[in-house]
């Protein structure tokens, strides 16, 4: 029996490269005779180019030449749209306005691209672009959602006549009559905060031009290198196959490396032909800060009604997304908001409409999360309310309305970022919630601790939510299998990795179909001279997309490998085993080949072969789900907060969750880790903040603060259950984006709970002490 | 995120460093630790056009105790020297309590004592303490040395009385009375970050009353401030609950100007003032009983 790997924690195949600085990470790649590229960026929020003077900056010793929109002639064109317009919803209004790579006749947000140079080095190109001078006349800054698309308010793309990008409506029911019906019906003004990616790796790329072999080599911290090579393959009016497009180690991504459009692969790659130099761009923190995309920006208005006895009769939710400057990437993440509004409880009448947004800011593009976390915070914050409201316990409020595990799947009604209707695959919601409850202690927290606790002058508060995940959408991923010579095994794709473990996760794939060690199997992600098909990483769907694509290239190659070892030990596939690396008669485990020799055998160099004959050991596979696998989970907080500084502190975090089966526990474990510190640094510590004039102040770490270490709870106690998806074969979900999309639900009903006495309404997804402070001092003087 | 062009030089002796910065006068910067400079540099919103490099420099790195119970401090002394020290922790427990809450540890491997003082941000620990332990500043130039008290040192943000060719080389701290206590309580948004306010309090006590008392706030004003209420207040009196309350709520309203930016609003902030004068000064006052 060929022993199967999956749901082992075993540890990852690329930490000893990682962990002993043996990566090549983009910086890393250097050529002889490399220029050097800093991007001049607009100092101005809004306005009209009168002109760009770069004659000084060209004479600076080292400069070797610099490019604005007007250099690139014809070659300059905005787009292509990232993200097709949401056409399957009946009625949706969407204006696409793509990415302009650099600004040419207007500015539309401060940050924005004006110049490219060139240099000697990256200290000169940086010199230079202190001597390129703007001329710019000034419009006023459109950045408030609700007033830009106020009649009057300044436009972002004047022909268009409104800042409006999209209106997306969707209803399922009728929430009205709802309404109507209800006992009581809650209205709540709730907001979202302005996020940033904020991978330790900025975005970089270095371009080659193999002038002899008319071959572009490209080195990018692309989450998506398919898709990238496709439209450099475009721009540049090049076949596919003359660009290879190679991810080295990346740093983290978290969404905004997914981009393409942009001066990385629009215009590098095309002063590498023209210069016929290797060029590399490195973008600093500043500019990532500045320039690169960032989400979380919405102001929803919205309602629940319900039966006195918490039965939930309808939600309604209008919300303004803001899409910054431009909407490449569609709209991904108000339609992932949309969904997850009502992903885990029976909401029988559903009005959702979307307003998208273009205001003077960075492009808004899916940051780990990507409107989930959204949709979880509005839902969870009405439940609050409503429980506050009907003097209920709000677990119990949740345990009323949770979907059953038999309503699965279940329909929701609602058009998802995908295009197809949401259908939640699988889940048992109660397990999760119950299993978070009891680790919490819950009711003993509530009846016994809390109130000696309060006896004491203590302010310690307990939260506990539910959310889903939205994973593992289409169209489709690709792997090949290859058994080499050696019996190695090479497992390859053009997804992309950032950090995700799927050099272990996919060896594990493998190896539990051919038997062989974890170790032997080279896993190659993100080159496109090896693999020539897939989409990018993205929506927490790599390891059910490429892995199971990476499953049936297995099951195909473990069934050559029978075949063949068949023939040569004379014995039927029925008999045989893999196992240690070889094809074995199961009984008689001496008489075996190695998977090597197989190999060689399955290449014959002289001879003759049947027809149809493939050579080689090694298949591949692609795999589209129909619609996305759904995880889940319930997350719980309690949180001691000093009331006279208003500074929290995190004492117990149980989170239960389920993405259908594990692959590797130990990696599962790691992205929740990662994820719920991403949850806690958007409730209490991140926050993108643009001034009057649209100029961002939070562009270094210095005021963009990220969590640290030791703002984390001593424990993150993680439960687990299994419920397999039914959508594939192996049962698994994505699992990317949990622990990010939960916590600012949590951390605010837990804040709420803590300062009791002052009855809190918190209506904002991201706090900071001062900001809790008036909260209560507002509170305190209603 | 590269500085501008700058020459750069590195003396080797006091002397040499000292004719470097006359020699360059306005032109000249000196580099210490470069915690601060450096990334200021890297943003380009510093741009000297001459570094004078000290860490070559290495006689200006020592902490030696004198004969009044105190110490003298080199000017390079790392952060990280004092925070190990033992006879810093015996002589002024207070620097030792400080010392950790200064970003983090490999910065303060590399950030200096006297450049801290000479960097005055109104938002940093050590320019503070110098204050509350009524540092001698000693600072020399090719025209000759002087001494100046920690009092009259700071002049605004980022400003004190030091002239282009002048270098601090030395910090000496006068030693404590026995039986002085003291105490540091500051709110930052995260460890190692900036204060959004903070206190250090030093109290001798004569009997049940106070004899003396100091209080220095930090991050809420142009400068650090000495405070004057809890002298005016307490000197002679029973450090009761309700006395330090009161003190700390008048030091809030009247002795800082904390400003609103997007940590904190000015009020927050003279919140957070009067809730750390009372804690550091209870706990000076329990620690200087003991």
């Amino acid at each position: 029996m060929t022993e199967s790997l999956i749901s082992k924690s075993i540890k990852r195949n690329e930490d000893p490269r990682l962990l002993t600085g043996n990566s090549t990470f983009i910086d890393d790649i250097e050529f002889p005779g490399m220029l050097h590229v800093a991007i001049k960026r607009s100092d101005y929020a809004h306005g009209v180019i009168k002109s760009i003077d770069t004659s000084e900056a060209k004479k600076i010793p080292g400069v070797v030449a610099i490019y604005t929109a007007e250099d690139l002639g014809d070659y300059w064109k905005a787009g292509p749209l990232q993200v097709p317009p949401p056409t399957a919803i009946p009625g949706a209004i969407f204006h696409a306005r793509p990415l302009e790579c650099i600004a040419k006749n207007k500015i539309r947000f401060s940050g924005e691209p004006i110049a490219v140079v060139v240099a000697e080095s990256r200290y000169i190109a940086e010199d230079a672009l202190d001597y390129i001078y703007l001329d710019v006349e000034m419009l006023d800054y459109v950045g408030d959602l609700e007033k830009a698309v106020e009649p009057g308010s300044a436009l972002v793309h004047e022909d268009l006549g409104s800042n409006l990008a999209a209106d997306v409506v969707q209803e399922v029911g009728n929430y009205e009559k709802a309404a109507a019906e209800a006992d009581v019906v809650i209205k709540k003004r709730i907001v979202t905060t302005h996020v940033a990616g904020g991978a330790i790796e900025n975005r970089g790329f270095v371009a080659q031009w193999d002038d002899n072999m008319k071959i572009l080599n490209c080195w990018a911290t692309t989450q998506g290198p398919i898709p990238m090579r496709n439209s450099i393959a475009r721009y540049l009016g090049l076949m596919e196959n003359q660009i290879r497009m190679i991810n080295p180690s990346i740093g983290g991504g978290f969404g905004p490396k997914i981009m393409s459009s942009q001066i990385d692969d629009v215009i590098i790659p095309w002063i590498a032909m023209k210069l016929k130099k290797p060029i590399k761009w490195f973008e600093d923190r500043r500019e990532n800060f500045l320039g690169t995309t960032s989400e979380r920006d919405q102001v929803h208005y919205a309602e629940i009604a319900l039966k006195n006895d918490g039965t939930i009769l309808g939600v309604k939710d209008v919300f303004y997304h803001n899409t910054g400057a431009y909407d490449p990437y569609g709209m991904t993440i108000p339609l992932n908001t949309q969904t997850h509004v009502i992903s885990n409880y029976k909401v029988p009448n559903y009005y959702t409409e979307i307003k998208m947004v273009f205001t003077n800011q960075m492009v808004v593009t899916p940051v780990r999360g990507a409107g989930r976390s959204h949709g979880i915070f509005v839902m969870e914050r009405l439940l609050d309310a409503a429980a506050k409201k009907l003097g209920m316990d709000p677990v119990e409020l949740r345990r009323k309305n949770l979907l059953p595990p038999e309503a699965f799947p279940f329909k929701t009604g609602v058009t998802g970022q995908d295009f197809v209707e949401n259908i939640l695959d699988s889940g048992n919601y109660p397990m999760a919630l119950e299993k978070t409850v009891q680790a919490l202690e819950y009711d003993k927290f509530k009846k016994e601790i809390q109130p000696k606790l309060r006896a004491e002058g203590k302010h310690k508060g307990i939260g506990i939510i539910m959310f889903t995940e939205g994973t593992a959408v289409g169209p489709y991923e690709g792997a090949k299998v290859m058994v080499g010579v050696t019996g190695k095994v090479n497992v390859v794709c053009a997804y992309s990795n950032q950090g995700q473990g799927h050099y272990t996760t996919l060896a594990q794939i493998c190896a539990s179909q051919l038997g062989v060690k974890v170790t032997d199997i080279n896993v190659v992600i993100g080159d496109t001279g090896q693999f020539q098909w897939g989409v990018g990483a993205f929506a927490s769907r790599g390891i059910t997309l490429v892995g199971t694509a990476v499953h049936q290239a297995s099951l195909k190659v473990r069934e050559k490998a029978l075949e063949l070892g068949s023939k040569l030990l004379n014995t039927p596939k029925e008999e045989l085993e893999l196992e240690d690396g070889c094809i074995r008669i199961a009984d008689l485990p001496e008489k075996s080949i190695s998977l090597g020799e197989l190999a060689m055998k399955a290449n014959p160099t002289r001879g003759t072969v049947e027809e149809g004959m493939e050579p080689g050991l090694e298949a591949a596979a692609y795999y589209g789900p129909p619609h996305g696998a759904t995880g889940f989970g319930c997350l719980g907080m309690i949180i001691d907060v000093d009331a006279e500084t208003c500074k929290p502190k995190i004492e117990r975090l149980v989170l239960t969750d389920d993405c259908g089966t594990p692959i590797n526990p130990m990696i599962v474990d790691g992205q929740l880790h990662g994820g719920l510190q991403m949850g806690i640094g958007e409730s209490f510590y991140e926050k993108l903040v643009y001034d009057e004039y649209g100029q961002m102040v939070t562009a270094s770490y210095m005021d963009y603060l990220f969590p640290q270490a030791s703002d984390m709870p001593a424990k993150m106690e993680i439960k687990h259950s299994v419920t397999p998806s039914p959508l594939n074969p192996l049962g698994v979900k994505g699992i990317g984006e949990a622990g990010a999309i939960c916590v600012p639900a949590c951390f605010m009903q837990a804040l709420e709970d803590a300062l009791y006495e002052n009855d809190l309404d918190i209506v904002e997804s991201s706090l900071n002490p001062s900001m809790l402070f008036h909260y209560v001092q507002k509170a305190k003087s209603a | 995120m590269k500085p501008a062009p700058f020459d750069y030089f590195a003396p080797t002796s006091l002397e040499e460093a000292l004719e470097k910065l006359t020699d360059l006068g306005y032109s000249g910067k000196v580099l210490a630790g470069g915690q601060s400079l450096i990334p200021a540099m890297n943003f380009r919103m510093a741009r000297p056009a001459a570094l004078v490099d000290l860490n070559k420099v290495t006689e200006l790195s020592y902490i030696k105790p004198t004969q009044d119970g105190g110490l003298a401090i080199g000017t390079m002394t790392r952060d990280s020297a004092i925070e190990d020290s033992e006879v810093v922790k015996r002589l002024f427990p207070i620097i030792a309590e400080v010392m950790p809450n200064i970003a983090h540890k490999q910065i303060r491997n590399r950030g200096t004592f006297g450049g801290a003082v000479a960097h005055a941000d109104p938002a940093a620990q050590i320019p503070a303490l110098s204050l509350l332990l009524d540092a001698k500043m000693k600072i020399q130039s090719k025209k000759g040395d002087r001494w100046v008290d920690a009092q009259d040192f700071f002049m605004g943000p980022f400003m004190t009385v030091l002239e282009p060719e002048d270098l601090l080389t030395e910090v000496l701290l006068p030693g404590l009375v026995p039986g002085t206590g003291t105490s540091y309580k500051q709110i930052s948004r995260q460890r190692g970050g900036y204060a959004q306010a903070a206190a250090i309090s030093k109290v001798v006590m004569d009997g049940i009353k106070v004899k003396d008392v100091r209080v220095v706030l930090f991050s809420v004003a142009e400068t650090p401030v000495l405070t004057k209420e809890p002298v005016r207040v307490l000197v002679g009196q029973v450090p009761t609950t309700e006395a330090i309350e009161a003190v700390a709520e008048y030091v809030a309203q009247n002795e800082c100007d904390p400003g609103t930016d997007i940590h904190g609003t000015a009020e927050y902030r003279r919140n957070l003032v009067r809730v750390l004068v009372r804690r550091s000064l209870t706990e000076a006052v329990e620690r200087a009983r003991k």
